[in-house]
């Protein structure tokens, strides 16, 4: 008799499962569409140049230890990682009322940013604050909101499809009838899974609302740079939500625009109304991190900030971020495209209409079902594809999958 | 105003708060002995000689990437540090019946092992089970499992003032008479704060009490090989504790004993009844790390695994870890050398009675607040020192100071 004999199996994680099939599959012509990571042209991961060049200065700097960080994370690491996303000359931070959590990657920064909010925000330990997350939203958002003690977690509308685009009616309803203090999990670009983003007009009228009806504002940013190439235009969001006066969330990830997944680099960026506000509001962050994980891991955060911190290696590194999204964006050319000249039954613009790394093709589930089990093509039951998978070898394989899927199945 | 105007400022973490405080002391002769990391005799931290070495393998070893790993972690890493606190030869890990999840350090096994208890053990979600924690303890324990949700932590009696040394009667006692299926948080060796561990004896009657009352068994290692300068010596505990046929836990730490403080390194080990319970096990826990750290940091657990799977790499860190073991133990012998020959009143065989890093020195909070308001040395409340602060040039300092303080300060 075992203490665990009533313990159930937990099913696995979908995206790694997809990815367990995959690597099982011996078909030769197999394409992974699914996990969300980078991969070259020749379908292999990237270890950026100017990430390979600092680990090496890292490990001949004499000077380094490996000595606890302070529970909040590296300082540098912490400033200019909240000054990438506000940008150079953020107000807001020049007005001392920015502060950050390293935190462990985008989950990590969600997580801790989760855990106040529960604690401190619109009352003391209020579990029953509504959290609203996008319909569709990266599967993990609701586990970490719930796990941190809320227990009201809704779905608001976003992915029209019929029109294979923002449903900004359905989305602006929901915010008008949202219970006041709600929080709203929003992308910061790059949506996860549609790669469908509001237009700035439509970012302003978000705003108006959520500020109207005391909303509360948490930025998932995960794909800063690697989503148009600019790290400015990917942060035009978050940063007019700022330049509006809103105290907001911002929790970024550096697993996809510096490649280093699993050193799990993120900060969660918080912006106060003061100085004064958000070193309480800190100090209760400290508080949590000391329960979860002690203190940050050093070696992600090293690697950022000393590439952030450095003209040259920030440069490099602006590079080599450009380098991964335009390889996306071709595939996206390339897929659409092919897809037009098979003659494929709807309309594709959508997929050079949506923006970094994931597109939600719109097929259907039995369609999804067809390209795994016939044409060894894996992607989600959703219909999103991560365009990282496709390269010039397996574009037209994957092109003509799709077209067979549209025309066999219903 | 502010939505956080409300947030109160958190206290800071007393033992961090001490660092500051020493810091920002102007002081020639002042000395820290509080925080628990390794220093040499010059007062430096200390890189082990075979981690240099093994981050220098890592960076040049084109092989490696930076994809995610596993969310339970690096498989190998897992599978060596189980060994390493199991042993070799452990018939429960032939038995396919031990498994693993990496964690952030210790703090983060804690975590990750207390969140499943607090689900799955002793019923589902039952919060109320006891977790006892020894008086004194970690000053984190506490908080690790109440914000896991568990409501009632209780202190078991450990610490014998009087005495200086265990109350096993008080131990034994409390295992007695507490709830069946109570969770008992044991230290694996180099008791935190005490620096006293019971003897094999002690350890075989605090087990066969545990085994009757199915008391759960709940081991913190964050010491191990840092106690004696013996891997094998220190893991008696836990090794006994399986043999006896319990199902349990173990939070391992490789901070200390790799000298790997920021890196995060840390592996909950679990001894399950056979390998179907254990695979329900992890499957659960899988869940419980998606949403917290999503799965973890690669460096700390490559440099670890790269040693402890390299016989002389192995064989080297050995030599490391045996270094600092022996440094603490020569701090022992020459403290209480010098507290003898200076004829200081009381007795101070503890000092070498005691092991690990840490001393319960017995002095009182006004003895204590003498020797760092007058004489600049840094020591926590509870008197704890750490033994790492202690060095040749400043030993007699220090053995002086403790001097005045017991005969000028009741």
């Amino acid at each position: 008799m075992s203490l665990f004999s009533d313990v159930p199996q937990a099913p696995p994680v979908a995206v790694f499962k997809l990815t367990a099939d995959f690597r099982e599959d011996t078909h030769p012509q197999k394409v992974n569409l699914g996990v969300g990571a980078y991969r070259t042209d020749d379908c292999q991961p990237w270890v950026l140049p100017v990430v390979k060049k600092v680990e090496r200065l890292i490990v001949e700097d004499e000077s380094l230890n490996h000595e606890y960080l302070p529970i909040l994370g590296l300082p540098e690491f912490r400033s200019a990682a909240s000054k990438v996303a506000l940008g150079d000359d953020s107000p807001a931070i020049k007005e001392n009322r920015v502060g950050g959590v390293q935190a462990l990657g985008g989950t990590g920064a969600l997580r801790i940013g989760a855990e106040f909010l529960r604690r401190w925000y619109n009352g003391v330990n209020n579990a029953a604050t509504p959290v609203y997350v996008s319909a569709p939203t990266w599967e993990n958002h609701n586990g970490v909101f719930a796990d941190a003690g809320f227990k009201d977690i809704r779905p608001y509308h976003y992915w029209d499809a019929a029109q294979r685009g923002l449903d900004l009616t359905g989305f602006l309803d929901d915010l008008e009838k949202a219970p006041e203090y709600s929080i709203f999990v929003l992308h910061a670009c790059a949506h996860n899974p549609t790669g469908t983003d509001p237009t700035q007009e439509e970012w302003k009228q978000i705003a108006e609302v959520m500020k109207r009806r005391k909303l509360y504002v948490f930025f998932d940013s995960a794909y800063q740079g690697f989503a148009s190439g600019s790290l400015e235009k990917d942060a035009w969001a978050i940063r007019f939500f700022v330049s509006e006066g809103f105290e907001l969330f911002i929790a970024q990830s550096f697993s996809k625009n510096f490649g280093l997944y699993n050193e799990r680099v993120g900060n969660l960026t918080v912006v106060s109304k003061d100085n004064e506000n958000l070193t309480r509001v800190l100090s209760q962050m400290e508080k949590i991190v000391r329960t979860t994980w002690s203190n940050p891991p050093s070696q992600g955060a090293r690697i950022v900030s000393k590439t952030l911190n450095s003209p040259e290696l920030f440069e490099e590194w602006k590079g080599n971020v450009k380098t991964m999204a335009d390889r996306v964006l071709l595939m996206r050319d390339q897929l659409k495209a092919k897809l037009q000249a098979l003659g494929t039954p709807g309309t594709w613009d959508h997929i050079t209409q949506q923006i970094g790394m994931f597109s939600f093709t719109g097929l259907t589930p039995k369609q999804v079902e067809y390209m795994i089990k016939e044409k060894h093509v894996y992607l989600m039951a959703s219909g999103r594809i991560n365009m990282c998978g496709l390269t010039s070898k397996n574009i037209d394989y994957v092109a003509q999958s799709i077209h067979e899927a549209v025309t066999k199945v219903q | 105003m502010s939505l956080f105007s409300e947030v109160p400022q958190a206290a800071p973490v007393a033992v961090f708060k001490l660092t500051q405080d020493f810091n920002n002391d102007q002081f020639p002769n002042k000395v820290n002995l509080g925080v628990g990391a390794y220093r040499t005799d010059e007062g430096q931290p200390w890189v082990l000689p075979v981690v240099k070495k093994v981050e220098k393998i890592i960076v040049h070893d084109d092989r490696l990437n930076h994809e995610y790993l596993p969310i339970l972690g690096l498989p190998e890493f897992r599978s060596s540090a189980s060994k390493i606190v199991l042993g070799d030869n452990s018939p429960a890990i032939q038995e396919n019946r031990v498994g693993a999840v990496q964690c952030l350090g210790g703090t983060g096994a804690l975590k990750i092992g207390a969140e499943f208890l607090r689900r799955f053990y002793n019923g589902s979600n039952n919060t109320k089970t006891p977790i006892y924690v020894s008086a004194p303890t970690w000053e984190n324990h506490n908080a690790v499992f109440s914000s896991a949700g568990f409501e009632d932590v209780r202190p078991y009696r450990y610490w014998d003032a009087e005495k200086r040394g265990l109350d096993l009667a008080g131990f034994l006692g409390d295992l007695e008479s507490c709830p069946e299926h109570s969770v008992f948080v044991l230290h694996a060796c180099a008791h935190n704060p005490t620096g006293t561990d019971p003897t094999q004896e002690q350890w075989k009657q605090i087990a066969e009490v545990m085994m009757r009352r199915k008391l759960f068994a709940f081991f913190d290692s964050a010491y191990q090989g840092f106690a004696s300068g013996s891997l094998e010596k220190d893991a008696w505990a836990v090794r006994y504790f399986v043999s006896s046929g319990f199902e349990m836990f173990c939070a391992q730490s490789f901070s200390k004993n790799f000298g790997l403080y920021n890196e995060r390194v840390g592996n909950l080990t679990v001894v399950a009844r056979d390998a179907d319970n254990l695979k329900r096990v992890l499957s659960q826990m899988e869940k419980i790390v998606r949403i917290t750290w999503s799965n973890p940091p690669s460096q700390g657990a490559r440099i670890v695994t790269i040693t402890l799977t390299s016989p002389e790499l192995f064989s080297e860190w050995q030599e490391n870890v045996k270094t600092m073991a022996n440094r603490v133990l020569l701090m022992r012998s020459q403290l209480k050398a010098k507290l003898q020959a200076l004829g200081t009143p009381g007795t101070w065989d503890h000092i070498t009675n005691q092991i690990g890093m840490f001393s319960f020195t017995g002095l009182n909070p006004k003895q204590v607040e003498y020797l760092v308001k007058e004489k600049h040395i840094y020591l926590m409340a509870s008197s704890r020192i750490n033994m790492c602060g202690l060095t040749t040039k400043n030993i007699d300092y220090v053995a002086e100071s403790i001097h005045e303080a017991v005969t000028k300060v009741q």
